[in-house]
């Protein structure tokens, strides 16, 4: 545990010394070989893509989201509206890009709840022993072993499916996989020389935790992180297309494909475009997470 | 073993608890909370009065242990939307359910653990890169989506298979028929739980062919198959038994999403629908029953490494 722990440190301490030094470090750095994995690179630069574009999209998106125009319904592909248009003679174009801001925006915010609440749970529960982490963990076991998905629907339900709504329920919904992770993190941490000695400098516990056994824990968050967006994209997806997530006639890519299905005989085409950007977006952000697992596990190579 | 049978047993108990009081607490918080969406056509008495007849004037922890009594007795209450109980129009989907579930559970893990094997055996092939290509593209596509290309190909281009339902309506149900309304949402269903179990089984046959004990059965002149599938597989198992019970949870949501991509006739339709209606008795009702069962599986499954390992300690619980 300790090796291991002393290990992960050196490495981490090792550019900075080397610096200090002069000598240059043998291993490349975990930019190098992040940017090996061709997939890796190949997904960050769709991922820029699209989310200059969900950024820029009033200035890019030819038309009106939302509005619904009479007679321009379902028409093929055309200079006019490059991807066609929907049922309601929207331009599936402008949906796609405005559907990628509200569907990006919810998945990096859940995310980001999750992570929140995960860390604090997993750093407490690492950090104090005892009857703390048996609840914290019993609290992640169980998170784990029910069906969250149909608590989703009942929270949705009942509290109405708004856009703040979704993202915090989804983030208090996935939260488990980096309370685990990082609370083992902490554990290999916590008795390393230098925690002691933080601690008998007098720093109080909130600083121990934060300016010192978090750093430890922040490459696995960091993965955690990651595959958690393409998580929270899949998840709130499936809700707005089974219509308790995001409501028309805002765009998103999950209830694009809702109103697609009941075209699914006559227009097939309608249903690809919004599945592909979600299938693409979530491919993108697990290459990524795996190749940063990669990148910045000490043993690799 | 038998303390720790019922450690484990009292274990699930307290889960289930947990479960029943955050479905009942979350439906409890909602603005207005359950009464004012009996009926939106309702006047203010007739909300007093039902809302009176339904006790939903007690406090809520009294409620609770009511709702939990009835539980108890397998009465889950009455669906707002359908008028039905809610028990007997669980109990009808929850076998169709399970048949979808268990399909597809099976599909994955047989299907995961032989190519995650095959992957490990020849690693870095051409079949290793295909293999965790697929991985990725499994672990990534959206279930949903996934049913709607399916039933596009399939259904509406080559009309191979029936694009809904659970059998042809209006006529005798065959098996051959049966069978043909379960192939595309039991795959479906399967893909994402399939790519994961092939990763972890990869992962761990590659952890575990370099082990000690196969060079041994290998220098005794066993053939490098039987080392494989019977030596090596074996304890390859124990990560992925553990990856496929967690995967259950999971694969659960799955099936609300597709049965209702399919038109499956089973509870995840009708979660979806009651969560669409607000019926909350209903989707309380689903809930609870479906992590009554997946709770059962996680205990069964904790129950087969007991047969499958023998050095598991059964020290705790």
């Amino acid at each position: 545990m300790s090796t291991t722990g002393l290990a992960q440190h050196e490495q981490e301490q090792g550019t900075s010394r080397a610096a200090l030094t002069g000598e240059r470090t043998k291993r490349p750095s975990v930019l190098q070989r992040f940017a090996e994995n061709r997939f890796a690179l190949v997904s960050a630069i769709f991922l820029i893509v699209v989310i200059v574009a969900a950024i820029l999209a009033p200035v890019i998106a030819p038309y009106d989201p939302t509005r619904i125009t009479i007679g321009t319904e379902l028409q093929g592909p055309s200079f006019k509206h490059l991807l066609g248009t929907d049922p309601n003679g929207r331009d599936v174009f402008t949906r796609i890009l405005y559907g990628a801001r509200i569907s990006l925006s919810i998945g990096v915010i859940a995310m980001l709840i999750s992570v929140f609440v995960g860390t604090t749970l997993g750093a407490v529960s690492g950090y104090f022993s005892g009857w703390v982490d048996s609840l914290a963990m019993r609290l992640t076991d169980a998170m784990l072993a029910i069906p969250v998905f149909f608590l989703l629907l009942a929270v949705l339900a009942s509290l109405g499916p708004t856009v703040p709504t979704i993202v915090i329920a989804i983030g208090l919904t996935s939260w488990m996989t980096t309370a685990r992770v990082v609370r083992s993190e902490v554990l290999r941490a916590v008795n390393l020389d230098y925690v002691l000695a933080a601690e008998l400098l007098g720093a109080s516990r909130a600083r121990v935790i934060v300016r010192h056994l978090l750093p430890q824990a922040l490459p696995s968050m960091l993965v955690a992180s990651t595959l958690g967006v393409a998580q929270a994209i899949l998840i709130a997806s499936a809700l707005s297309y089974l219509g308790v997530g995001v409501q028309p006639p805002t765009a998103s890519w999950g209830n694009m494909l809702s109103d697609a299905q009941s075209y699914i005989f006559s227009e097939p085409m309608l249903a690809i475009w919004p599945g592909l950007m979600i299938l693409f977006t979530v491919l993108a952000f697990n290459f990524i997470g795996d190749a940063l697992r990669d990148a910045l596990s000490p043993y690799q190579n | 073993m038998g303390q720790y049978v019922v450690g484990r047993l009292a274990q699930s108990v307290v889960l289930l608890i947990f479960v029943s009081i955050l479905t009942f607490g979350l439906i409890h918080v909602a603005p207005g909370g359950p009464a004012v969406l009996l009926a939106p056509g309702m006047s203010g008495a007739q909300i007093a009065e039902a809302q009176q007849s339904l006790g939903l004037n007690d406090p809520i922890p009294v409620q609770y242990v009511r709702w939990l009594g009835h539980l108890m007795h397998g009465d889950l209450g009455k669906s707002y939307s359908q008028g039905l109980d809610v028990t007997t129009l669980i109990t009808k989907r929850l076998s169709v359910t399970l048949q979808l579930l268990f399909t597809a559970l099976a599909l994955s893990a047989i299907f995961g653990i032989l190519i995650g094997v095959v992957s490990a055996m020849h690693r870095n092939s051409l079949i290793d890169h295909l293999a965790t290509g697929f991985s990725f593209f499994g672990m990534s596509v959206p279930t949903f989506w996934l049913g709607l290309m399916l039933i596009i190909l399939f259904s509406i281009k080559l009309h191979l298979l029936p694009s809904s339902g659970a059998q042809t309506l209006g006529q005798p149900a065959t098996v051959t028929d049966r069978l043909e309304h379960l192939l595309m949402p039991a795959v479906v269903l399967a893909v994402a739980n399939l790519a994961q179990i092939a990763r972890y089984t990869r992962s761990s046959m590659i952890e575990v062919l370099q082990a000690d004990y196969l060079r041994t059965a290998r220098a005794k002149g066993l053939r490098e198959q039987s080392v494989v599938w019977r030596h090596a597989l074996r304890n390859a198992m124990i990560p992925v038994i553990t990856v496929i019970a967690l995967g259950i949870p999971r694969m659960v949501g799955g099936a609300a999403i597709t049965e209702s991509v399919f038109a499956w006739p089973g509870m995840g339709q009708l979660a979806v629908d009651s969560a669409l209606q607000r019926d909350y008795p209903t989707i309380m009702g689903i809930t609870m029953m479906v992590s009554v069962v997946v709770i059962l599986t996680n205990f069964l499954t904790d129950l087969s490494y007991l047969l499958i390992d023998p050095r598991v300690k059964l020290s705790r619980g």
